[in-house]
């Protein structure tokens, strides 16, 4: 790591600790100091852990992978908010520059009753897998690629499926829900499928699947915003709107005649 | 994601389907359209939102309705009369008041039922989750960004709202606690004789408090929730919900404020 050019900074870090999924937590508060404003919050952590395994005590688990803001592997509550404090920022991208020297920092995983706690801050995120598998895709015939700009799509329709496909799939809009409701995370998958000619022909089976799927798993939306606020992606609550007129026409539509829309 | 050791060897040695998350609710057996609809979760928030929209109707038309209170006892009383007569000789007296009556309740039980149902699908989601929604999941507090006090209280508003129906009927339709002073069919007389009482007035002051706040979060939340979004007018939604439900509790309030100041009596 490169030497720092900022100023430095102490911070208390009240930690949440849990050896497995079914054993009980706890926080542990940990002093942090001498840490770089200039480093993320994810370095911030590594820092801490290095010393923590210096001093023989088990390092901190976070799950974390592309420490770029796209993978949305990493993801904690930091002070109440889901990745933090920052808007459109992912836990990987804060900076500690955005915290005051002497702050005292709560750190707990994402929860929601199908985010079980692998360990300590890491959660278990594969019920967003559940949903994607039951329709997430485009079921495209295999071949030579087609040639680019063969289907028109206008610009506004383009950028708005492009806005949807920004979701990174952190789950920042289930831990921010009060319902735990995965309602942003679905209609972002669904939207950006749903609003391209290429989506068209699995449009209300990928809709009814997608939403029934995360019904199974996750809670009721509430229409309160958390999510959309939570998301460092900024996706839309526009999305959620599409999503139930879809699924509304999944359940009602002659689907013999779907294609006739 | 990348997977840590497990903790236990025992977990390492299961196999990998039992790692799984499984899902909190099985699929049931679906029911005959439509009633599959209303088995599912955004099913039955389509049907909170129509039932809420039917019942703000009714909330509005009464809300209007009450003001020929300011028109004097004897229209008062002929709008009451009026809604008795409603079809006029078409149809057999208060027939259509009693269909609009058994529509309201029907509207009532569904926008209960469907809330209900998806608290407790909530509930089962959020780990910990206390009885406003959200509370308390986080060891650590959550930090609210977007959620407003309408929205986080509409738990507690519908109840309020429920037990003041009841008390309403309770306290003008039957007349319970009215006495003599209960005159059946004069509607202007047993309005004043009842929001005379301080205690009286100020129920009706808190609970359409309560009912205008659970308008202002609905009204938004049912445009949502009915997919009518559009980016010509979605910046006109709050502003709507915001007078819609202004406009209910200026008249709703104005009739206890009016009858205690002694401008109706």
């Amino acid at each position: 790591m490169s030497a720092s050019v900022g100023a430095r900074m102490n911070l208390k870090l009240r930690v949440w600790r849990q050896s497995g999924p079914d054993q009980p937590g706890g926080f542990m508060d940990v002093d942090a100091p001498d840490i770089p404003e200039d480093c993320s919050f994810l370095e911030m952590l590594d820092i801490v852990n290095e010393r923590l395994v210096a001093e023989d005590v088990e390092p901190i688990t976070f799950a974390h992978d592309c420490r770029e803001g796209i993978c949305g592997t990493c993801g904690v509550m930091i002070n109440g908010r889901p990745h933090g404090p920052e808007a459109a920022t992912a836990t990987c991208q804060l900076h500690m520059r955005k915290f005051r020297d002497g702050d005292k920092i709560v750190i707990e995983p994402f929860r929601a009753a199908s985010f079980p706690v692998v360990k300590d801050l890491m959660v278990d995120r594969r019920a967003f897998d559940r949903i994607i598998e039951s329709g997430g895709y485009v079921s495209a015939p295999t071949g030579t690629a087609p040639d680019a700009n063969e289907t028109p799509i206008p610009k506004d329709v383009a950028d708005f499926a492009m806005d949807a496909a920004a979701c990174i799939g952190c789950g920042a809009c289930v831990a921010a829900c009060p319902n735990s409701a995965a309602q942003l995370f679905t209609a972002a998958k669904l939207g950006h499928l749903n609003v391209l000619p290429q989506g068209q022909p699995e449009r209300l089976r990928r809709s009814e699947a997608m939403v029934e799927t995360m019904e199974s798993y996750f809670g009721s939306c509430t229409n309160h915003g958390e999510c959309s606020a939570a998301c460092p992606k900024e996706i839309s609550l526009d999305f959620i709107a599409v999503m139930n007129r879809d699924y509304l026409k999944a359940k009602i539509k002659n689907r013999r005649l779907a294609s006739q829309t | 994601m990348k997977t840590v050791a497990s903790p236990t060897p025992a977990a390492a040695a299961a196999p990998a389907a039992a790692e799984r998350v499984p899902p909190l609710r099985s699929r049931r057996r679906e029911l005959p359209w439509p009633l599959s609809i209303y088995q599912t979760a955004v099913g039955k928030k389509y049907v909170m939102a129509a039932t809420g929209i039917g019942l703000l109707g009714f909330v509005v038309t009464h809300m209007i309705g009450n003001l020929h209170l300011y028109e004097g006892p004897a229209q008062l009383n002929e709008y009451a009369e009026a809604l008795r007569d409603l079809g006029g000789h078409l149809v057999p007296r208060t027939l259509i008041l009693w269909l609009m009556r058994v529509g309201l309740l029907a509207m009532f039980v569904l926008h209960i039922h469907s809330a209900w149902s998806l608290k407790e699908i909530s509930r089962r989601s959020s780990p910990r989750a206390g009885l406003i929604s959200g509370s308390k999941r986080y060891a650590g507090g959550q930090d609210y960004a977007s959620a407003d006090f309408a929205g986080r209280t509409m738990r507690w508003t519908g109840p309020i709202i429920g037990l003041y129906v009841l008390f309403h009927l309770a306290d003008l339709t039957w007349g319970w606690w009215l006495g003599d002073d209960y005159v059946r069919g004069d509607v202007y007389n047993n309005v004043v004789e009842s929001l005379s009482s301080i205690p009286v007035a100020l129920v009706y002051i808190v609970a359409n408090a309560a009912l205008s706040l659970h308008i202002y979060h609905g009204i938004w939340s049912a445009f949502q929730t009915l997919g009518v979004n559009n980016p010509r007018f979605n910046h006109l939604r709050r502003g709507l919900a915001a007078v819609v439900a202004a406009t209910i509790l200026a008249g709703n309030l104005s009739f206890p404020i009016m009858v205690q100041a002694g401008v109706v009596a």
